[in-house]
């Protein structure tokens, strides 16, 4: 019960804090919005071609809009020494992990639901559907797993920015195609029968990543 | 090498023996023993890069030491390290305070981190403590750097830790606040504190300390008490004991 009262502590905090300086939401909100706009421009014409690129376009502004979130997970608590503040503490590093994953997670579905209603005004396309945004919340589950973890470990080093994505993706690359495949089934039929064997694979992953980052956290913040 | 030393006997609070550590080929500590007895404060004097800071934060549980044993308030750092940082309180020169949020809101925070009692009421008790009650809804990160120290000291010993480490507190605290430091020391029979203070001030920790210790490369090379020795003195011991002017 105190692991989660300090869990929900620790998510309250990064939660508060960004919405007063709003650097995270606006920054990557802005830069999924301006994404979405220039694949307006580059497939508008054509119906067809979205219907085809839709998932990959989809797909490809959410990961970049996500890894420019997750690499400031940690730079807060690294610039004011705050990540110290939090060792000290006589808080499991599991509980700061999942803090700072569920606030990440929450940021990140914020900046994605609106990334889909943006999607379905431009593209025409009925990306909110009860089987997309399933697939979108679990997906992200996993990438924020994941990421919360590397963007610990890329907050030490110097070249953080680039240090994130080079670790972070060849992990989450099969997330990610399970993502765009149920996707493509999930526009293709409407329908939940279809997306269901990618959905556990999803599912499957989300599971083995948070249980792995949940356990390896504490290695990477020691020192 | 060594002044005399107190010879009331109290329980240790620390006792390390052969510590090290070493960031790559690079080693900072060498070899450190040094026994503190609870309630006693002791400073830690030493050049830049002599290893103080990495002995403060492997003494906070934030650092892991290469070799060698830390037991503190009797319990071995390695095994016991959750239990032992309840008793710790870290006042540095960084504030560990979020800049987004005020300076109630971080007490809180860290309040509900070390499970405080009647929290509402400590925060209190201890904004007023550090004089700061006025400015406890301003966000922290519009306060100066003196009143946001006031706000760490305040966090630092919100939790009525019975160990303080100091790794140079003073850092933007006017002549005012700084008498504030005397709050972690210890005070009295019932509330039993024993700190250890960093600092590159001569006078400051000479006034602050009832044992200091010089320290160099890594290696503890004077360890001495208050009553054997003079500022005068303790400049001409550290000047000799670092090779470096004071």
């Amino acid at each position: 019960m105190k692991f989660w009262s300090k869990v929900f502590a620790i998510a309250r905090k990064d939660t508060l804090s960004e919405l007063r300086s709003r650097e995270i939401l606006s920054s990557v909100l802005m830069f999924a919005l301006l994404v979405i706009v220039i694949y307006e421009f580059a497939f508008g014409g054509d119906p067809d071609t979205i219907k085809t690129v839709a998932p990959g376009m989809l797909w490809t502004t959410f990961v970049f809009a996500g890894m420019l979130s997750l690499n400031r997970a940690f730079i807060p608590e690294k610039e004011q020494g705050c990540l110290e503040g939090l060792m000290i503490c006589p808080v499991s590093r599991e509980a700061i992990y999942a803090g700072k994953a569920i606030s990440s997670l929450l940021f990140m579905l914020i900046i994605e639901a609106i990334g889909l209603i943006a999607f379905t005004v431009l593209f025409n396309l009925p990306v909110i559907s009860l089987p997309v945004i399933t697939i979108t919340v679990f997906t992200t589950i996993g990438f924020v797993a994941v990421g919360t973890l590397f963007s610990a470990l890329s907050v030490n080093t110097k070249a953080r920015e680039m240090v994130l994505p080079i670790l972070f993706l060849p992990i989450v690359i099969p997330i990610i195609i399970g993502a765009v495949n149920a996707t493509q089934a999930a526009l293709a039929s409407g329908s939940f029968s279809d997306v269901g064997s990618w959905l556990q694979i999803i599912i499957a992953f989300d599971v083995i990543f948070s249980v792995v980052s949940f356990l390896t956290f504490d290695f990477i913040v020691v020192e | 090498m060594a002044g005399e030393l107190d010879s009331v006997t109290r329980p240790l609070a620390f006792k390390i023996q052969g510590l090290t550590k070493s960031f790559g080929n690079r080693q900072v500590l060498r070899g450190l023993d040094l026994e503190i007895e609870a309630g006693k404060s002791v400073t830690v004097f030493g050049p830049n890069g002599a290893g103080k800071s990495t002995l403060v934060k492997i003494l906070a549980t934030i650092m892991n030491p290469t070799s060698g044993t830390v037991f503190i308030n009797g319990q071995d750092l390695k095994q016991n390290a959750w239990a032992i940082r309840r008793h710790i309180g870290l006042i540095t020169h960084q504030t560990l305070l979020y800049g987004n949020l005020t300076g109630r809101e971080n007490l809180e925070f860290y309040g509900r981190m070390f499970d405080v009692p009647d929290l509402k009421s400590r925060i209190q008790e201890m904004v007023s403590l550090v004089g700061m009650t006025a400015r406890q809804h301003d966000r922290v990160a519009t306060l100066s750097r003196g009143m946001q120290q006031r706000f760490a000291i305040a966090r630092a010993l919100l939790h009525k830790p019975s160990i303080v480490l100091m790794d140079e507190p003073e850092t933007g605290l006017d002549q005012e606040a700084i008498p504030l430091l005397w709050r972690a020391m210890p005070d009295n029979a019932e509330n039993v504190r024993t700190v250890i203070h960093v600092t590159h001030s001569l006078e400051r920790g000479l006034e602050l300390g009832d044992r200091f210790v010089i320290l160099d490369k890594g290696k503890i090379v004077y360890e001495g008490v208050r009553e054997a020795i003079d500022l005068a003195g303790l400049k001409d011991v550290y000047r000799k004991s670092t090779s470096m002017s004071t």
